[in-house]
């Protein structure tokens, strides 16, 4: 009847392909395409940061060294901003209008709706005096976060600071986000992982907008901050501000040790600066300012200074000269200002002669170690005197010289102590002997050690041939201190062989007779102590001292250096002496001894270089 | 004449329920699409899911009173009917309301209407109306151009609005025309211009001059099953072309390859004219009309593209064949509502839990985006349920479109059918990026007094329409 009825099918099937090309475009962005379900994810969430405390540093005392302060980071919601007092606003956060314009600005690029921050860390004041005004300013906000607070103006290559985490941190470890806070040095980057805590966050569900809605499934995945670990470090608070007080004047370090335990009682680099510098705000300025400064305040010397270990080294050549037998402590050596030794004259200063072992410690006779150190590489046991000379360095070696320690202070150096190779390649395969390099008998050469390494050959010493990793961090709250600041490390020195070397230092403090550290000398305490003087070709050479006490289960093992200080005895040996009875006593005794070191003028002052100076 | 008591058991009361049911459905998303956490008053005339709730009362008591009205009233004022709905659509060019840069609103206090939902009603009627005279010849040039004078005049009125999206719906009538007998080339040649369209703006000029020839070769070839002439016919081009192109070479002219195609198209179009009238080859003249119509088609395409549309709907075409990525931009609609479809998967995110529905990222979502809201909250087995729904109402309709007696019923059945059709694929396809951005709603669902209204007395005046279907021979 109707012709054109047929014309039904087509039409069907138009239709039906029309539902079919939405049915399978659903399919696919529904099902198969996943990526519709991220693109809503950073639509609509929008993952606010709870930060953490971080812990609290303590001393060995529990004395607080660092707690936290609350700072406040004032933020702009352009969206919400009314035409405002410009510059009363900018007065109250002590910042010019200009660049209160440019933060403005930025926001507004940012997002309409979101906040971005105005002005980062008002101190607590001048947030008291903002927060009465505040509704003034609609749009702006004022959100905490914690800084570091400091209870002592130094230590500050020890705790190390804190600061915003660059972009290399950030690629190589996720946990860190723009604007977080991370330990920079010292203590602060060694146990950032206890001291950070944990972030927390918020979930919140944002309009197109960027307005908050609410909590994004009533908070299931919203998590707290956890505090960070407090810590309770080896540092001997009132030891280590009498310490910073001692070298206010001269540029060097003090290193103190507990010699059976290996913790680090004192640190200092002088000069340093006040941890406070570093905080907040002014940080970046500050920081620029201390790495401008010839005194490099920021370079830790106690952990990367090297020098020459001077005639503190002639105490491992007696130790090493015992054990491989050329000496005995019986053997006696004559010196009359000095040795004809290797068709050279090595001058000695003036003392008595002949010397036995004790004696030439005592009394620092070069000649004496001259002798001995060519005894140690001539030794007939060995092949040549470069098998020898490797004996020799593997003996050094065990004390923790020429390598790392692995303390847990960041940016250690190992120091130096050359191999056979430095001295083939500087004089040739089998061109050189005990009599070429015979400046390392009392500790001059290319020997390079750190304050730390002194510290620690200090502690070896006065624990008769051991010593443990030195570290700065007693107790992590909630965890066990790591097994290396636990163990013993036995050098290759037999610990009877300590005895006679041990008398001689003892003699160099306390006598009888002459002894190069008589000044050091405490009444009622014995100390054993032996002098060093580093020479270095830019001025007057740099006074050293190593020393513990008592002589008897020792508790104290330190060095200090004084840069330019001459002699060990001029500077160095006071202080470690007022460190020591400081530290043992709590008392000074001696006034007179604290003012000739704080009279002192060695910070800005290079004496020249002395010419004919001699060895102590 | 039926008996009052008799009409309602002739209803369709599966399309009554389907109808119901996508109104249930409308109501939730609409309801789900504006809920904000802070407001829960159900009963509150402000928000839109009130309003949507009021519309749907008086859209059922116009589906009551369409059923009840007598099949005479409907044939006999037909035309009338369509004259009021032209009226209106000249009417709302001088009092309406502007919005959004368009005028194409009656302004009655709280709520507006918007006459070009109604003028597709009308149209039903004055289309079903003219291929119901009396011994109209259905299939000639003359009735289809007639017929179509009936469709433009409306669109051009409702592009004065501006409103191109609802212009174009009425697009859809080419479907009855089509079933009632319009020569289908023009149903082709429809498909093809459009084809042809999106490809002059994707691929350039050359390579469709170059499709276009093969594809003339290869139909020539269908047509006449024969090889010598197609052979002939390719060879002659590329003939020239390879001298063009030596030339070229030789003297370093410098002439750029489009020039040299150009040149050699067209010579070789000369040659195979003059060999068609000398070897008395007519159907080769066919196929070189064909071609010759195509490729000025393409050329012009690109005139019409830059001096006949908006730039915003220029920028929408460009996006949905992505030649333009501009997510924030004009593509910002199109890329959300995708998002919050796509985050939907499988069971949705459940009902009010929408994040991207919540967080109002997608503009009109109770409006021409409210497949949003079903998308992302009931996932792809709620946008399959609505889906089926909507294929079941209008495969349903065509059946029973089919299935009437006289020429005026069957015309408005089909019209009706058709209307839903263009409505929901528009609609949902452009939700869903399958095309550009064309802001008309979705029937029954989207949140709207005037669409919901119009569809609903489209739907039920049919319905009357097949109720009386055996009564009626006309």
């Amino acid at each position: 009847m109707d012709p054109f009825s047929n014309r039904k099918k087509f039409i069907i099937i138009l239709a039906a392909a029309g539902f079919l090309a939405l049915f399978g475009k659903l399919f696919y962005i529904q099902i198969i395409d996943s990526s519709y379900k991220v693109s809503a994810e950073s639509n609509s969430q929008r993952i606010v940061t709870r930060y953490p405390a971080r812990g609290l540093i303590y001393d060995r005392t529990g004395k607080l060294i660092v707690s936290n302060q609350a700072a406040y980071d004032v933020l702009v919601n352009p969206s919400q901003l009314q035409s405002f007092d410009t510059a009363a606003l900018c007065k109250m956060l002590g910042i010019t209008v200009d660049a209160a314009r440019r933060a403005i600005d930025s926001a507004f690029r940012f997002s309409r709706y979101q906040p971005s921050e105005f002005v980062r860390q008002i101190s607590v004041q001048e947030y008291a005096v903002l927060q009465e005004q505040l509704y003034k300013f609609p749009g702006f906000f004022v959100q905490p976060r914690t800084l570091r607070k400091y209870h002592t103006s130094g230590s500050s290559h020890l705790l190390g600071y804190v600061g915003e985490v660059d972009k290399s941190v950030i690629k190589k470890d996720p946990y860190y986000r723009m604007g977080d806070y991370i330990g920079i040095s010292g203590i602060e980057k060694a146990y950032e992982e206890a001291l950070r805590g944990r972030k927390g966050q918020e979930v919140l569900l944002v309009d197109v907008h960027g307005r908050v809605k609410g909590s994004f499934a009533d908070g299931k995945f919203d998590r707290d901050a956890e505090v960070g670990e407090d810590l309770y470090t080896t540092i001997d608070l009132a030891l280590q501000e009498y310490g910073e007080k001692l070298m206010q004047n001269m540029r060097g370090s003090i290193v103190a040790i507990e010699p059976q335990t290996g913790e680090i009682l004192a640190l200092v680099s002088s000069p340093g600066y006040d941890p406070a510098l570093l905080v907040g705000r002014a940080r970046a300025g500050n920081y620029a300012r201390l790495a401008k400064d010839t005194l490099k305040p920021l370079f830790n010397r106690a952990l990367m200074a090297k020098y020459p270990p001077g005639s503190t080294f002639k105490i491992m050549n007696a130790l090493i000269g015992l054990k491989e037998g050329v000496i005995g402590t019986q053997t006696e050596f004559g010196c009359n200002m000095g040795i004809q030794i290797g068709g050279m004259f090595k001058r000695c200063h003036s003392h008595a002669s002949p010397l036995d072992l004790r004696g030439a410690i005592q009394n620092s006779c070069n000649s004496y170690f001259f002798l001995t150190f060519r005894n140690i590489i001539e030794n007939r046991n060995y092949k040549n005197s470069t098998e020898a000379y490797n004996a020799w360095r593997r003996y050094v070696m065990s004390f923790g010289f020429g390598k790392v320690l692995g303390s847990d202070l960041p940016n250690e150096l190992g120091g130096f102590v050359p191999a056979e190779d430095y001295y083939n390649r500087y004089y040739g395969k089998n061109r050189w002997n005990a009599y070429t390099i015979i400046s390392l008998g009392i500790g001059q050469g290319e020997l390079g050690i750190t304050p730390l390494q002194m510290a620690n050959y200090a502690a070896i010493i006065a624990n008769r041939g051991y010593y443990v990793i030195p570290h700065s961090v007693k107790e992590i709250e909630n965890k066990t201190l790591e097994r290396k600041f636990r163990e013993r490390h036995f050098v290759a020195i037999d610990s009877s062989l300590f005895n006679p070397i041990i008398d001689g230092m003892q003699g160099a403090v306390n006598g009888p007779g002459t002894g190069t550290a008589l000044i050091a000398r405490l009444p009622n305490i014995i100390i054993c102590g032996k002098t060093g003087t580093a020479q270095n070709p830019h001025g007057a050479d740099h006074s050293i001292f190593i020393a513990f006490a008592p002589r008897d289960n020792p508790k104290i093992a330190l060095s200090v250096y004084v840069e330019n200080g001459g002699f060990g005895a001029t500077y160095a040996a006071p202080v470690a002496s007022l460190i020591i009875e400081k530290f043992l006593t709590d008392t000074i005794t001696r006034p007179w001894l604290e003012q000739h070191v704080l009279n002192a003028n060695l910070l800005y002052y290079n004496a020249p270089k002395r010419k004919n100076m001699v060895e102590d | 004449m039926p008996q009052r008591g008799k009409i309602w058991s002739k209803i369709d009361w599966l399309t009554a329920v389907i109808y119901l049911i996508l109104l249930i459905i409308g109501w939730l998303n609409v309801y789900a699409a504006v809920y904000t956490e802070s407001h829960h008053p159900l009963f509150d005339i402000s928000t839109r899911y009130t309003r949507q709730f009021l519309f749907i009362l008086l859209a059922l008591f116009l589906a009551f009173s369409a059923i009840l009205i007598e099949v005479n009233f409907y044939t006999f004022f037909a035309y009338v009917i369509y004259a009021f709905g032209i009226l209106a659509l000249a009417g709302v060019l001088v009092a309406g309301k502007e919005i959004n840069n368009a005028r194409s609103w009656y302004s009655f206090g709280w709520f507006n209407i918007q006459p070009s939902e109604f003028a597709k009603l009308a149209v039903c009627f004055g289309l079903a109306k003219f291929y119901s005279t009396f011994n109209l010849k259905t299939d000639t040039l003359r009735t289809t151009l007639i017929a179509g004078a009936l469709i433009i005049l409306p669109m051009l009125l409702i592009l004065m609005q501006p409103d191109t999206g609802s212009a174009i719906v009425f697009l859809a009538f080419l479907i009855p025309m089509y079933r009632e007998g319009m020569p289908p080339f023009i149903l082709i040649i429809g498909i093809l211009a459009g084809i042809l369209f999106f490809l002059a703006l994707i691929l350039d000029k050359l390579t469709i001059i170059l499709l276009l020839a093969v594809l003339s070769a290869a139909g020539y070839y269908l047509w006449q099953k024969k090889w010598k002439e197609v052979i002939v016919g390719l060879f002659i081009p590329a003939a020239f072309w390879f001298i063009v192109h030596l030339i070229d070479r030789i003297g370093h002219l410098g002439v750029s390859s489009f020039l040299q195609w150009t040149i050699s198209l067209v010579t070789g179009l000369f040659v195979i004219a003059f060999l068609a009238i000398r070897y008395r080859l007519k159907k080769v003249f066919v196929i070189l009309g064909i071609l010759v119509a195509s490729i000025s088609f393409t050329f012009s395409v690109e005139y019409v593209f830059d001096h006949f549309l908006n730039s915003y709907q220029k920028q929408r075409v460009r996006i949905m064949l992505n030649l333009e990525q501009d997510p924030q931009g004009v593509g910002y609609n199109q890329n959300q509502s995708k998002i919050a479809i796509g985050s939907g998967g499988f069971f949705g995110k459940g009902f009010l839990k929408g994040t991207q529905n919540k967080g109002e990222f997608v503009p009109e979502q109770s409006t021409d985006f409210i497949f949003c809201t079903i998308g992302e909250e009931w996932g792809f087995l709620g946008s399959l349920v609505v889906l089926v729904l909507y294929a079941l109402l209008i495969f349903r309709l065509f059946q029973m479109a089919e299935k009437q007696r006289s020429r005026f019923s069957r015309f408005f059945g089909y019209s009706v059918a058709s209307v839903f059709l263009l409505h929901v694929i528009v609609n949902i396809g452009m939700a869903i990026g399958l095309l550009p951005v064309i802001g008309i709603p979705l029937p029954f669902v989207s949140y709207g007094g005037s669409s919901l209204w119009a569809f609903t007395l489209m739907l039920f005046i049919f319905l009357r329409l097949d109720a009386s279907r055996l009564e009626m021979l006309r």
